[in-house]
């Protein structure tokens, strides 16, 4: 027998749910479990114990029929996993709230709270789950962020087939050298299927409950990856998409959003101006806009970074994070993943700091986080991280707030240390980003180099996209010399004139160095 | 001088549909004011507890975020076009 009850402090953050634990190992286990007004005490009403799936049933049926004050159901049950499946029996219990006026909503397109006007967030009853959900259960699982598809808002009857993320991390030997850390890794969302970002995973948590409500257009504003993702995903589950982007994006954003026959509208804009406008679209027509209406489910999707990270350590949270930031969404759902691993048991809690990244032209986070207040005064970007251009952040009080809870820092850096932390990754690595990950990188040396980050600790810098959307911000950074005639002694003579040319460059502006 | 607030559907809740509503406020503050005298219980939730309004809801003037325009201070210009918006999230 064993008695695993957790701790009552672990219910603030992530979830709400009733105290439960785990008390028999081998047959399922109930227990129904009522909270205290004050929520600090709790009481077993029942507890019960199945021995195959439909004693299970019974059991279940029995409690909710019998105990009408029942909070809150915790059930171990093996007899649903299935090896390899895409879409494992066991889910976590999710809904939407509101973090300010604690109003719950149920699951329903929506993303504001109608009392407070704050973000929605979904919680779950992770509780209930406990002790249900192991390492084991999800290393069995696909090779994709679905593996992760029971701490994931996915409705029922939901059938992913896309193989989205469980992305690379890479330990950064050479890059690690370069800018003074021995235990650096990459996580690679470079290399996300289908169109190569972060942006991927947020799309498939979206485009599921999209199909849910019965969405059969699926819309979002985009500074150019969520538009690709959601154009992708959406010509793969037959839904119509209409795109907004900001008129200045890049061409090869635009080309592959295009591509997969959505609508794409360009607004006369920043990416601020498109969001608006997407708001009032979705007053007036029915569609589903993953960072709209559907945007707390979409946010979630972002978890799975960080669930990965986790797992890929060996079931273990790093010492940092560093995590660019546009609408401060990702570094928060990172926490969360790690704090929702830690409730469950399948990793040791332990203090991570997490750190922010944006470009000086749009860096209302950071500047936030440097004058250690919550309040975001919004910017007009002007940076070449369109990616991460967002003047006016909704997630931008939240994330502040965390990054200075935690211990963490922000940072911003200039389009020229951007466009040398896209090299210097490339370069050591040979992972070709775009300029949000030049960012990243640029502030991970400099956060080294200040001595904020620690050159023995076991640091995480987040990758969130593929440099073959950005080429053009390398324009005119590369001499691609001249046509060499097929001939060995003119191939020799021409390896003797690089040889010659090669000297130090001097750049009009430092890179890649810590700010005084 | 006359301005025209034009309130979206999470806030329709509150003003029992009302989506359009014409003041004669002349800065955010006396806005906030009004809005509530017209809709009390819109007065009721648009404000913190100090009675500033929230700052998850964003204000635009004629497209331009109130913020860029001075916030408080700025001073209503007749026939201008007051819209309320709750923060939209976006990006990473």
């Amino acid at each position: 027998m064993q008695d695993e009850f957790h701790e009552e402090w672990l219910r603030d953050e992530p979830c709400d749910a009733t105290t439960t634990g785990r008390i028999c190992t081998g047959v399922t286990s109930l227990l129904a479990v009522s909270a205290s007004a004050d929520n600090r005490e709790h009481e077993i009403r029942n507890t019960a114990h199945a021995t195959s799936a439909e004693q299970y049933d019974r059991l279940i049926r029995f409690l909710w029929a019998y105990c009408p004050t029942l909070e809150s159901v915790a059930v171990s049950c093996p007899f649903h996993f299935g090896r390899g499946s895409m879409t494992p029996a066991c889910r976590t219990p999710y809904e939407l709230y509101s973090k300010e006026s604690g109003k719950s909503y149920g699951n329903q397109p929506l993303s504001i709270c109608d009392e407070s006007f704050t973000p929605l967030e979904v919680r779950y009853d992770l509780a209930s789950v406990r002790g249900q959900i192991t390492r084991k259960m999800i290393e069995d699982g696909p090779n994709n962020m679905w593996r992760y598809l029971p701490l994931l808002p996915i409705p029922e009857g939901f059938e992913p087939d896309l193989p989205v993320g469980f992305t690379p991390l890479v330990r950064a030997k050479n890059l690690g050298k370069r800018v003074g850390s021995t235990n650096l890794y990459v996580k690679n969302d470079a290399v996300c299927f289908p169109r190569l970002s972060f942006t991927d995973r947020v799309v498939a948590g979206a485009r599921a409950n999209a199909q849910s409500f019965g969405f059969d257009v699926g819309g979002c504003s985009s500074t150019g990856n969520l538009a690709n993702s959601g154009a992708a995903q959406a010509a793969r589950l037959g839904l119509r998409a209409c795109i907004l982007v900001p008129a200045d994006l890049e061409p090869a954003k635009i080309l592959n959003t295009l591509v997969y026959g959505a609508r794409l509208v360009r607004i006369d804009g920043n990416y601020d101006h498109v969001n608006r406008l997407c708001s009032l679209i979705a007053d007036q027509y029915n569609w589903g806009f993953v960072n709209v209406n559907l945007r707390p489910y979409y946010a979630e999707g972002s978890k799975s970074v960080g669930f990965e990270i986790a797992e890929q350590l060996g079931w273990r949270l790093p010492d940092n994070v560093v995590v660019p930031m546009a609408g401060g969404s990702l570094i928060r759902k990172i926490k969360k993943a790690f704090d929702e691993l830690v409730f469950l048991g399948l990793v040791e809690a332990k203090p991570v700091r997490f750190f922010g990244a944006q470009a000086t032209g749009c860096s209302p986070i950071s500047c936030a986080v440097k004058a250690n207040t919550e309040t975001i005064t919004p910017q007009r970007p002007n940076t070449i991280a369109r990616s991460l251009a967002i003047g006016n952040p909704a997630d931008g009080p939240y994330a502040s707030r965390m990054i200075r809870e935690v211990g963490g820092y922000a940072e911003d850096v200039s389009d020229v240390e951007v466009v040398a932390g896209i090299q210097e990754l490339a370069e050591t690595e040979g992972i070709f980003t775009e300029t949000a990950g030049g960012v990243t990188t640029a502030v991970t040396a400099r956060l080294l180099a200040q001595g904020r980050i620690g050159a023995q600790e076991l640091t995480i810098s987040v990758i969130t996209g593929n440099g073959l959307k950005t080429l053009d911000c390398l324009s005119g950074r590369f001499d691609l010399g001249r046509a060499v005639r097929p001939r060995l002694a003119d191939f020799e003579q021409y390896l003797e004139e690089l040889d010659a040319s090669i000297a130090p460059v001097q750049s009009k502006e430092p890179e890649l160095v810590p700010a005084d | 001088m006359s301005i025209r607030v034009m309130l979206p559907a999470a806030f329709a809740r509150h003003t029992a549909g009302t989506k359009q509503v014409e003041s004669a406020a002349s800065t955010l503050p006396l806005l906030v004011d009004d809005l509530g005298v017209k809709f009390p219980q819109l007065g009721a939730h648009i404000r913190d507890e100090d009675g500033k309004l929230r700052k998850f809801i964003n204000v635009y003037v004629n497209d331009e975020d109130i913020r860029f325009l001075g916030g408080d201070t700025y001073e209503f210009q007749d026939r201008d076009e007051v819209m309320f918006i709750p923060s939209i999230a976006g990006g990473c």
